[in-house]
């Protein structure tokens, strides 16, 4: 009968595709642990941080999702119609004991999981500086129609399209956006933070070892979005000291001129430095007053 | 202004080849369909039957149509993002970018507001009122206004494909970038008056549902004698009505500023894009518990009618989905916690999303618990059930992972996130409105559907979601953000390839879905549902012929427990015959059919096409026109058809002798 | 769930549901468990929540409205703009319509057909008094550079007080289409319904008149 099939094959492909799920995610995760640029591979203590978090709450969650799926098909297959030795109990409807389990299991979890939240939502705070005995290198970051300009201030030099940090310090880093809103992330160092126009937020990240970490903008910004990627390169120091240096001398000068430049919508912006930036500059761009040509809304139009 | 507005021939999109031949296809299918009607003489029927009925079971069928339609659409759609994401690794793909923003914005606009809510809402419309007992909703003309309104807001998204654009934001505008400034286009406008439009469809549909449910049903019906299925109604247009005016209110604002200048959410003169985020997600998270609330119910219905057994810990579901409605409302600030708001803020929504899970998990429980010491048949709609209760709780688990605000920094917006909400819409609200669409074809049409391909397209869709959406999470998690046009990044290549072989075998999911429907209909006399109780159903729906007749019920039934059909059926076979006698059959009044809704919706496309078009004599034109429908709908002298005393009782005598001689066969289970 | 044999009332239609009106006391009280409710409780329950839904999208209004409040772009403020006179006057003409308004429930109960159109024209009358005073203050507004346009705050004061106006408008109309409904149709039970709606709409539309009142113009002109 069309019931007795569905007994011996609906348990067996539920398993075997339950199990090749598994054997899928965990292949991958093995494959994911070694190489890649992603959230898994944290180059900073930020992105340590929430790796642990990642892994620690799918841990947790599986503890309890495992055994409830596995109960799921049991219970289904024991049950199933054709199944002369299931004791059934078409009464069993209400248990009060059950009713604490069901109610008690999710609620001690979340519990658990709440605390986490809590104290790592506070922990991992953007806004929250990093410890250091080193003081930390500022860098403003203003999401542009389709590139990423990122000014040193204390430095007096600006970069576009790359992010060039010294490893083992602090990067405090102010975001603003010239016109929409964009994320910036570069999931190996750590959260993503928006850049909103007219407004300025603050994310506190580190790089701890070397390396060129892939950076993007996380929100669809119009149709250059794609093409934002940018590198962040974490050297030595000794290195960043050096690349400031040959920043200074040569390359155009970022002010206002330069900036409504900027401005010009462009995709895919080959990398390139600026020697010296006006003074003041992120707090105009902040302030919607960084370029003089500008009307009402601090963008030319698409 | 020139008598057309804003509108030229440059609308049409002679240079592109997609949009061009897509929309001469679909123009030519349409025209083919309704010239094989129209020759056919079918067109006198749909008219007086389908399109003017107010009789909810019909307007329900035809939600489930749109919906339907509208899934195929959305699925090319789809099938487009997948294609262009498999090939554009360091390459530029068939879509620039101008096009893939709109298929993926249409993709997802198309299947929130023209798929899932009008299915959701199709099931609602067609069983709740059967379950509560009674004859129909609370305002039938209403009831066939909300679905035409519906249409009319699926037709304008529909038309954007061939005049003018659509919206390249995503499937939520997000200003800055859908203000005028920079997206000077008409595809946000498209957007903004189709969503209005059947926004404002929806809203009636609510108000509907909770006047049905809490004022009319069958006497002795107590809430606490309601079938679960209708307390996830009640819980979900509870929330339609207090979300939807927000979503209207925050798109007004928008257009405002879009329209007039106003300064809502600009980047100058004082406005404050953030409100949007607020506003919208403030909707936006209510509105997928509205569409997630009745698949649970559906789950409800068939896992106890498939363990033969009543479900587990009714008081507990019926808690659980009331917290669930009210908890939606505190949850909002989990899809922007990288807005910034501060740790304290963050910390706190964030937790509030995790308690949601709570009665969640209880749920799942308690339907694990009608399973155990049930008999279990293996039904397709069993299978949607099980095969949700497996992959859903991955989507919540995961779902509570974002929840973590340090863990959401680092997965927002990512493919992590996207698969995340695949998952928990795909196996959570779409599995379940294929089970109640496999559940209850019977009932409206009188014929089961095909098992066999029912099986098939349940196990396809199954494994293609998986092979499509689980290189999703891995991606998500090597960094991968969402909505890429192209990308350079060589881990996720071989991922995306996958992926796109996954949403094939979800096409042949479909197709066989299709098939079903064909081989159904072509077989349906060998598959009649005579008693009109084909799966052993325990609650009222299963009571009546199918599909039933337009009063329902020749009487009003008598209820006094939990499950009243399962009672009459147990006391049917104790006695050996029906549990009610023949009654004396008395005329019934039933509302009169009406083109109202029809109209309406023709004067809201006509409005709507001709606000995004700023064409501002239209617009007057179309305004008149509903308010002119209005009196002559609200000057009718009768609104009411007598159905005779002599036809009540004929159609009522056919069922009652099928059900009596399936008593003695002893085939009413 | 209770044995079969116990109280099962087979299905007669005790209240004749579906066609002659009930008679008799109905046997299940409270819970809602009387079979479906009438029909002028059902029409007035469904307004009641069309109306609730209506006073959430002014709050989605009011809550744009206080976000925004201080944003002024270095452009007028409240103090600066709103005149109390006015704006009394404004409420005066709405209290007073709610007044006639509710003159006319009364009016229709007693079925007189001459001072239900009366009322209501009164009713009508104070109504269009009161939108002809805010669209004349809104032009003299924009006559001086403070329009909608202007500030993020002067576009949700535009937006609240107008939807506002709007829905006053509607009920206008509204109003002239249940007067010469009354004309052509008297007193019918479903004009009756639509009557006790158009009454919920125009007195819910003067509360939130009076928290606009109250939360714009007199808060406006209190702070800084």
């Amino acid at each position: 009968m069309a019931d007795a099939r569905a007994a011996f094959y609906f348990p067996l492909m539920r398993i075997t595709g339950q199990f090749a799920r598994m054997l899928l995610v965990s292949g991958a995760l093995a494959a994911l642990a070694g190489c890649g640029h992603g959230q898994l591979q944290p180059a900073g203590p930020v992105s340590e941080a929430e790796r642990t978090l990642l892994l620690d709450s799918t841990v947790i969650m599986l503890a309890i999702i495992v055994p409830v799926s596995i109960a799921t098909l049991v219970v289904a297959w024991w049950y199933r119609s054709s199944n002369p030795r299931a004791r059934r109990r078409p009464d069993f409807v209400y248990s009060g004991r059950v009713e604490l389990v069901i109610w008690s299991i999710p609620v001690l979890v979340i519990i658990f999981l709440a605390g986490i939240a809590w104290i790592s939502a506070h922990d991992l705070d953007p806004a929250r500086p990093l410890p250091s005995k080193t003081a930390a290198v500022n860098v403003q970051v203003v999401s542009l129609d389709w590139k990423w300009l990122f000014i040193y201030p204390n430095l007096g030099i600006a970069s576009v399209n790359r992010l060039v940090v010294p490893t083992g310090v602090p990067l405090h880093l102010e975001l603003t956006s010239a016109t929409v809103w964009n994320v910036f992330w570069v999931p190996q160092l750590g959260s993503m933070l928006y850049t909103m126009n007219g407004m300025r937020t603050t994310l506190y990240l580190e790089a701890s070892r070397p390396g060129v970490y892939y950076g993007e903008s996380a929100m669809i910004s119009g149709d250059g979005f794609s093409g934002m990627h940018f590198d962040t390169d974490a050297v030595s120091p000794e290195q960043f000291a050096s690349w400031v240096d040959s920043t200074r001398s040569a390359g155009p000068v970022l002010d206002a001129r330069s900036y409504a430049g900027l401005l010009e919508p462009s995709e895919s912006v080959k990398p390139y430095t600026y020697r010296s930036v006006q003074q003041d500059f992120f707090r105009r761009v902040v302030l919607q007053n960084a370029s003089p040509n500008l009307g009402a809304d601090a963008a030319p139009m698409r | 202004m020139t008598l057309l507005g804003k509108l030229s021939w440059q609308a049409l999109p002679l240079t592109e080849p997609i949009p061009l031949y897509s929309g001469a296809a679909v123009g030519l299918i349409l025209v083919a369909i309704i010239a094989w009607v129209a020759i056919r003489g079918y067109l006198p029927y749909i008219w007086r039957e389908w399109i003017t009925s107010v009789d909810h079971k019909r307007i329900g069928v035809m939600y489930c149509i749109l919906a339907w339609v509208m899934l195929l659409r959305g699925f090319i759609d789809a099938m487009m993002m997948r294609a262009q994401q498999a090939v554009a690794y360091r390459a530029p793909g068939f879509l620039p970018p101008s096009h893939f923003d709109q298929v993926f914005s249409a993709h997802g606009t198309i299947m929130i507001f023209f798929v899932a809510m009008p299915f959701v809402i199709g099931l609602m419309n067609i069983i709740v009122p059967l379950q509560l007992g009674v004859r129909d909703v609370a305002f039938p003309t209403l009831n066939s206004v909300s679905f035409w309104l519906t249409c009319a807001g699926a037709l304008l998204v529909n038309i954007s494909l061939v005049v003018g654009e659509f919206a390249r934001t995503g499937w939520l505008p997000y200003p800055p970038l859908s203000e005028l400034a920079y997206s000077p286009g008409v595809g946000i406008d498209y957007y903004c008056w189709a969503i209005q439009i059947s926004g404002i469809g929806t809203l009636m549909t609510g108000i509907n549902f909770v006047t049905t449910i809490l004022k009319m049903r069958a006497p002795g019906m107590q809430y606490t004698r309601m079938p679960v299925f209708c307390w996830t109604a009640l819980a979900s247009n509870l929330l339609i009505l207090a979300a939807f005016p927000v979503l209207t209110g925050t798109l007004a604002m928008l257009l405002l500023d879009r329209y007039l200048g106003f300064h809502f959410f600009t980047n100058t003169a004082g406005g404050n894009s953030m409100i949007f985020m607020n506003l919208i997600w403030a909707w936006g998270h209510p509105e997928v518990y509205i569409l997630v609330l009745p698949a649970f119910g559906i789950y409800s219905e068939v896992v106890s009618t498939f363990s033969s057994k009543p479900l587990f810990g009714y008081r507990s579901m019926v808690y659980a989905t009331m917290a669930i409605c009210l908890i939606s409302f505190t949850v909002w600030l989990h899809h922007f916690f990288t807005m910034g708001a501060g740790a304290d803020v963050n910390a706190f929504f964030g937790i509030m999303s995790m308690i949601i899970a709570i009665p969640t998990g209880v749920k799942i429980f308690n339907w694990l618990f009608t399973m155990f010491g049930g008999t279990v048949r293996f039904k397709t709609p069993m299978l949607w059930s099980i095969g949700f209760m497996l992959s859903f709780m991955v989507g919540g688990m995961t779902g509570v992972m974002l929840a973590i605000p340090p863990a959401d920094f680092q997965l927002h917006n990512s493919v992590f996130l996207v698969a995340h909400f695949h998952n928990v819409i795909i196996a959570g609200v779409l599995f379940g409105i294929f089970a109640g669409y496999t559940y209850w074809f019977p009932k409206a049409f009188g014929f089961v559907l095909d098992e066999t391909l029912g099986k098939w397209a349940f196990w396809l869709w199954n494994i293609g979601f998986w092979v499509a959406w689980g290189p999703g999470y891995i991606t998500g998690l090597e960094g991968m953000t969402r909505r890429l046009q192209h990308y350079d990044v060589a881990e996720w290549h071989p991922w995306m390839v996958v992926a796109a072989v996954g949403v094939l075998i979800i096409l042949c999911a479909v197709i066989v879905q299709i098939a079903q429907l064909v081989v159904s209909i072509r077989t349906r006399e060998r598959r009649r549902d005579v008693t009109g109780d084909p799966w052993g159903g325990r609650n009222l729906e299963w009571a009546t012929a199918s599909p039933p007749p337009p009063f329902n019920f020749a009487v009003l039934p008598n209820v006094h427990d939990q499950e009243p059909y399962w009672d009459m059926k147990i006391y049917a076979r104790e006695t050996g015959h029906l549990a009610t006698p023949e009654p004396d059959y008395q005329p019934i009044a039933v509302p009169r059919n009406t083109p109202t809704g029809f109209v309406t919706a023709f004067f809201a496309v006509l409005t709507g096409f001709s606000l995004i078009w700023h064409i501002w004599w239209l617009v007057m034109v179309g305004l008149v026109g509903a308010y002119v429908t209005f009196v002559v709908f609200a000057w009718r002298d009768h609104d009411e058809v007598m159905i005779p005393a002599e036809e009540v009782a004929r159609l009522d005598r056919a069922n009652r002798a099928a059900r009596t001689a399936a008593l003695q066969q002893g085939a009413l289970a | 769930m209770s044995a079969p044999s116990s109280a099962l009332r087979t299905g007669q239609d005790p209240y004749h549901l579906g066609h002659a009106p009930a008679t008799g006391v109905p046997e299940y009280t409270g819970h809602g468990a009387g079979g479906p409710a009438p029909k002028r409780v059902v029409v007035g329950y469904g307004f009641w929540l069309f109306i609730l839904t209506d006073v959430i999208l002014f709050a989605s209004f009011f809550a744009a409205y206080a976000v925004l409040v201080h944003a002024r772009a270095g452009g007028p403020g409240p103090r600066d703009l709103f005149d109390l006179r006015t704006t009394e006057i404004e409420t005066a003409c709405l209290l007073l319509s709610s007044f006639t308004c509710g003159l006319a429930s009364i009016a229709v109960a007693r079925r007189s057909l001459l001072w239900t159109e009366v009322a209501l024209a009164v009713t009508g009358l104070l109504g269009a008094t009161f939108i002809g005073i805010e669209i004349h203050e809104f032009a003299r507004l924009v006559a001086v550079g403070a329009g909608p346009d202007r500030s993020a705050f002067l576009s949700a004061f535009f937006t609240l007080v107008g939807c506002h106006g709007v829905h006053v408008t509607a009920g206008l109309l509204w109003l002239g289409t249940m007067m010469a409904q009354f004309r052509a149709k008297g007193f019918a039970q479903n004009i009756r319904h639509r009557y006790l709606c158009y009454s919920l709409f125009w007195h819910a539309l003067d509360i939130i008149w009076i928290g606009i009142f109250s939360g714009v113009y007199i808060i406006g002109v209190l702070m800084q």
